[in-house]
């Protein structure tokens, strides 16, 4: 498989199972591993980064789950290319910026990336779609153990697997779940969620990671600290958490239900309409309508559509996905034309299944 | 809120430390976190606030911090500041003492607990050994497959009657 014919593939994580997937959306997992004594990738010059990519690469090779993986040299990527990758969480934003001796590989289900040459010499990502963290941890620990074998990380028992930054150090892992919570947002409760999510030393961020904004009610919640706690209590910890914000929006949802019933069923078959029937429409725009789209099949309103299919609407409308449907460089207004279009497409084909 | 440190301007950045479990709070306005951080833009991780971080932990920093360099990637300690990135594995030992004070401030902790690399010793492999088979409880009671969470949980009982006190 080549990068061209991902786009006809669904991500794991998109697919829209696993465990709570009315409010989780993914969960994911990643280590930073750094090599004994080697110059982190920020200070190395060129032959140090090159001699990490070598050594590194064919340790990587070596993993059983990645037999049939995907390798992308970022020199051969061209930013499309880049962007399509970070949409589909493959890639970090960082990653993607320069192209420097790095390499990402990627399994056939898109469940497994492997980015060398990030901040971090090694950036181990395993993402499981729904409330999966334990089953991420247990992949990834895997690979991890694997690749601890072939090379020598740089680790001290005091302060664990040594990172660039030392915000990672420790464990080294950081777990992220990504969750909808649109009644939460809808009912105004989100902030003092959001407040006590970060008391409790978890971040929120975007759709996008490290530096994004929260958009259509989706959140990626993720343990802050990686040093004095097993990675089984931090992934503890998180879940806990998770599951309390679960329940949470479970309440809102059902409160709006039995108070608003009609206002939010108008809403989410407004925004139904609107998706089935514009002609221009921004990828902002999209995300906030399918997520009410999305609210309104988990609640029961609108049957028959498979939960995935609208995830895939989420990625397919993303800017350098619509690009490499087309296959050609679109520029924003040009996008906002085609994205419409997929999206009337692609609704009216579901409702003649 | 005004800002904990100018006490002029409403304070906008929220730093949230944790050290001994004993949560404390600092609120900064925008100018002065960006004092603080040159870095700093509108958004910013915790990462970028570090080398700001850094300057609070100040331990008494003499004239050896000014000239303090890493024996094996030659980053100075200096430009850790400035960037918030350690050079290498081995910057941690040579930072060890101005470090050790920033972890505690990240962190609350200054022990790492969990994994180690697969190239340790016996010892410490029997105690991955454990925490990886509790892993796979946790994950087999998500999938709800008892059988097997209860077959993990008799094997971990077993490996801890071995484990000494």
């Amino acid at each position: 498989m080549n990068l061209n014919d991902m786009i006809n593939n669904t991500s794991e994580w998109l697919k829209g199972m696993g465990p709570n997937s009315d409010v989780v959306i993914s969960s994911r997992i990643r280590l930073a591993r750094n090599l004994d004594k080697a110059v982190f990738s920020h200070r190395a010059n060129k032959r140090q980064a090159e001699e990490v990519l070598k050594i590194l690469e064919q340790a990587v090779s070596r993993i059983d789950y990645l037999k049939k993986s995907m390798v992308f040299h970022l020199r051969d990527l061209d930013s499309i290319d880049r962007q399509f990758l970070v949409e589909r969480h493959l890639m970090s934003l960082e990653f993607a910026k320069s192209s420097n001796f790095k390499t990402v590989v990627i399994d056939e289900r898109e469940t497994i990336a492997i980015m060398i040459n990030e901040e971090d010499h090694l950036r181990i990502q395993v993402m499981q779609s729904g409330f999966n963290l334990f089953e991420a941890f247990n992949i990834i620990s895997q690979i991890d153990n694997f690749l601890g074998k072939q090379v020598h990380y740089a680790f001290s028992p005091e302060w664990g697997y040594l990172t660039a930054c030392p915000t990672n150090i420790g464990t080294g892992m950081r777990g992220s779940v990504m969750l909808h919570l649109p009644a939460l947002v809808m009912s105004r409760q989100i902030n003092r969620v959001l407040s006590a999510v970060s008391k409790l030393s978890f971040t929120t961020r975007g759709l996008y990671g490290e530096g994004t904004q929260a958009s259509g009610n989706f959140f990626q919640i993720s343990n802050q600290v990686s040093l004095g706690h097993s990675e089984e209590e931090i992934l503890q910890n998180l879940s806990g958490l998770i599951r309390q914000l679960i329940e949470q929006e479970h309440q809102a949802r059902e409160a709006l239900l039995a108070q608003n019933r009609s206002l939010l069923e108008d809403r989410i078959w407004r925004s139904y309409g609107i998706l089935k029937s514009a002609h221009i429409i921004s990828s902002q725009e999209t995300i906030e309508l399918l997520s009410m789209v999305r609210l309104g099949l988990d609640v029961g309103t609108i049957k028959d559509i498979n939960r995935g299919t609208v995830n895939e609407l989420f990625i397919l409308t993303q800017p350098a996905h619509l690009q490499k449907i087309e296959g050609r460089k679109l520029n924003s207004q040009e996008r906002d034309l085609k994205r419409a279009e997929l999206l009337r497409e692609k609704i009216i084909k579901l409702e003649k299944k | 809120m005004l800002c904990d440190l100018c006490n002029k301007n409403q304070a906008t950045v929220h730093l949230t430390e944790i050290i001994d479990e004993q949560m404390s709070e600092l609120h900064l306005c925008e100018e002065c976190a960006r004092k603080k951080s040159i870095q700093m833009e509108q958004q910013f991780g915790l990462a970028d606030l570090l080398a700001g971080l850094a300057e609070f932990a100040k331990p008494e920093e003499t004239a050896d911090a000014a000239s303090l360099k890493c024996s094996n990637c030659g980053l100075s300690y200096k430009e850790f500041k400035r960037v918030g990135r350690l050079g290498c594995g081995e910057c941690y030992s040579s930072f060890r003492k101005y470090l050790s004070p920033l972890l505690k401030k990240i962190h609350g902790a200054t022990q790492h607990v969990g994994k180690f690399p697969s190239k340790v010793t016996v010892k410490t492999k029997k105690k991955l050994s454990l925490a990886e088979l509790r892993m796979r409880l946790h994950s087999a009671i998500e999938k709800e497959e008892f059988e097997e969470a209860a077959r993990l949980r008799d094997k971990i009982r077993e490996l801890e009657k071995d484990e000494p006190k």
